[in-house]
């Protein structure tokens, strides 16, 4: 079984991202993302700290420290991109005017329930960011996610056991493993990493998922 | 005449009393007004409740202002970052209160406040730990959190360039939080690396309109540059 690596996984959330669709990559594995959109697609990259037209990081030497990502790293606008305050850009988030937003997971549950700023743990140091936000206001929310923790348990879950972000916001989850629809009627298998089984998947999942027939995953 | 600008940082804050909940620019480092912190360091005003996205980074700004034990409450989004070890030492030993605000709700509660609003009704936090014990309302059949505004005695903000009636403009994402915390506190104060004259800023790119704006202070960027270099 070929496992996706975390360019391999970026690459295929890219391969879906519309042409002129408006973006936001969540921090993390999700910023990987922006590397794989294709050259040949306009697609607007939004990030919360005010920018639409984000563009990559700049040339050694070129930064401007008051052009940054939501990572706080040094960015580029391109030709075209617009800057905006802090409302604007939430009311973009909220006002379900981004057409995707990309974001990592600790868990997502069947229904959709997305946990992904908090591990609850007693001593960690809470901090939510713009991710609730994104979780309710984007047109479309992507996870982008290792399938099984460091330890082998699944993160797609019956119940998410972490605090939520969101209640029921996630439409489509991208592993290293397949990729997955929630749906009404449940999480419907839509592609699976060559090599994989429906009996595998199902074993390392541990909660019934749907899948369409069998050949259409070769 | 009307003329904001005030001959220094200390004229600016001077009258920031014990107990001011103050409203600070910046994400991260951008649009953070570095030098008037530094100032609300020096005037000595304790017991604040400070809002900002952030809860200070590295041993500067904000982080300094919360290692000089001024600040009892902190409402932000993110406070938890690689080098927040100021912030993370005073919220585990329980020394700092936090409020913590999904951004989206920070920028709004602000707004709502310059905006006059009693409240609204969000999607954010709905059904999550944030929205425990706030009030909720089912909306075209779905859920939402009751937010209330976030007012302020003081908001510390930087921009770009005024004029002396107060009109800003800003640079690139260090807008982000200013001009929506400009319209939220009784008394703006604005960092601003330029000062032009009446009528140079095009009226048609004009951010925050100097309504908002009580102070203007000058601290050109090559000075607080050189500043943050020696810190």
């Amino acid at each position: 079984m070929q496992r996706l690596n975390r360019d391999q996984m970026a690459a295929r959330v890219a391969r879906d991202i519309p042409e002129g669709a408006c973006v936001n990559l969540g921090i993390g594995l999700p910023t990987l993302v922006a590397n794989h959109l294709p050259k040949n697609r306009e697609i607007l990259l939004h990030s919360e700290n005010g920018v639409l037209g984000m563009g990559p990081a700049p040339a050694a030497g070129e930064e401007d420290y008051d052009l940054i990502n939501a990572s706080k790293d040094p960015v580029t606008l391109l030709p075209g991109g617009a800057f905006f305050h802090h409302a604007d850009s939430f009311a973009m988030m909220r006002g379900g005017h981004l057409d995707i937003c990309v974001l990592g997971a600790f868990q997502v549950s069947v229904k959709g329930d997305l946990a992904n700023w908090h591990t609850g743990a007693p001593d960690a140091i809470p901090a939510v960011g713009g991710a609730m936000d994104l979780a309710v206001g984007a047109k479309q929310v992507f996870v982008m996610m290792e399938h099984l923790t460091k330890r082998g348990q699944s993160k797609i879950v019956e119940h998410c056991t972490y605090p939520l972000t969101g209640v029921a916001c996630v439409n489509r989850i991208y592993t290293d493993l397949a990729v997955i629809d929630v749906t009404s009627e449940g999480l419907r298998v839509l592609e699976m990493v060559p090599g994989m089984t429906i009996a595998e998947l199902n074993r390392v999942t541990g909660i019934p998922l749907l899948y369409e027939r069998e050949s259409n995953y070769a | 005449m009307i003329d904001k600008i005030v001959s220094s940082v200390t004229e600016a804050l001077a009258d920031v009393p014990d107990g001011a909940t103050i409203l600070i620019g910046g994400f991260g480092p951008a649009g953070m007004p570095a030098e008037l912190i530094d100032g609300l360091i020096a005037q000595g005003a304790k017991d604040l409740t400070i809002v900002n996205n952030n809860a200070g980074n590295g041993e500067t700004g904000l982080a300094a202002l919360l290692k000089a034990r001024r600040v009892r409450k902190i409402l932000c989004s993110f406070p938890r970052q690689v080098d927040s070890h100021i912030f993370d030492a005073l919220y585990r030993a329980g020394e700092i209160e936090l409020e913590l605000v999904p951004q989206g709700n920070l920028a709004e509660r602000i707004r709502a406040a310059g905006a006059g609003i009693g409240g609204f009704y969000t999607r954010t936090g709905y059904g999550t730990l944030l929205a425990e014990g706030k009030e909720t309302r089912t909306i075209d059949g779905r859920g939402y959190v009751l937010e209330h505004p976030i007012r302020a005695d003081y908001a510390l903000i930087k921009a770009e360039a005024a004029d002396r009636w107060g009109n800003l403009v800003f640079r690139k994402t260090a807008r982000n939080f200013g001009p929506v915390m400009a319209t939220a506190a009784r008394c703006t104060v604005a960092q601003v690396n330029r000062i032009v004259e009446l009528g140079e800023l095009d009226p048609e790119t004009i951010v925050t309109p100097g309504i908002y704006v009580k102070r203007i202070v000058h601290v050109p960027r090559a000075e607080a540059a050189a500043g943050r270099a020696v810190a």
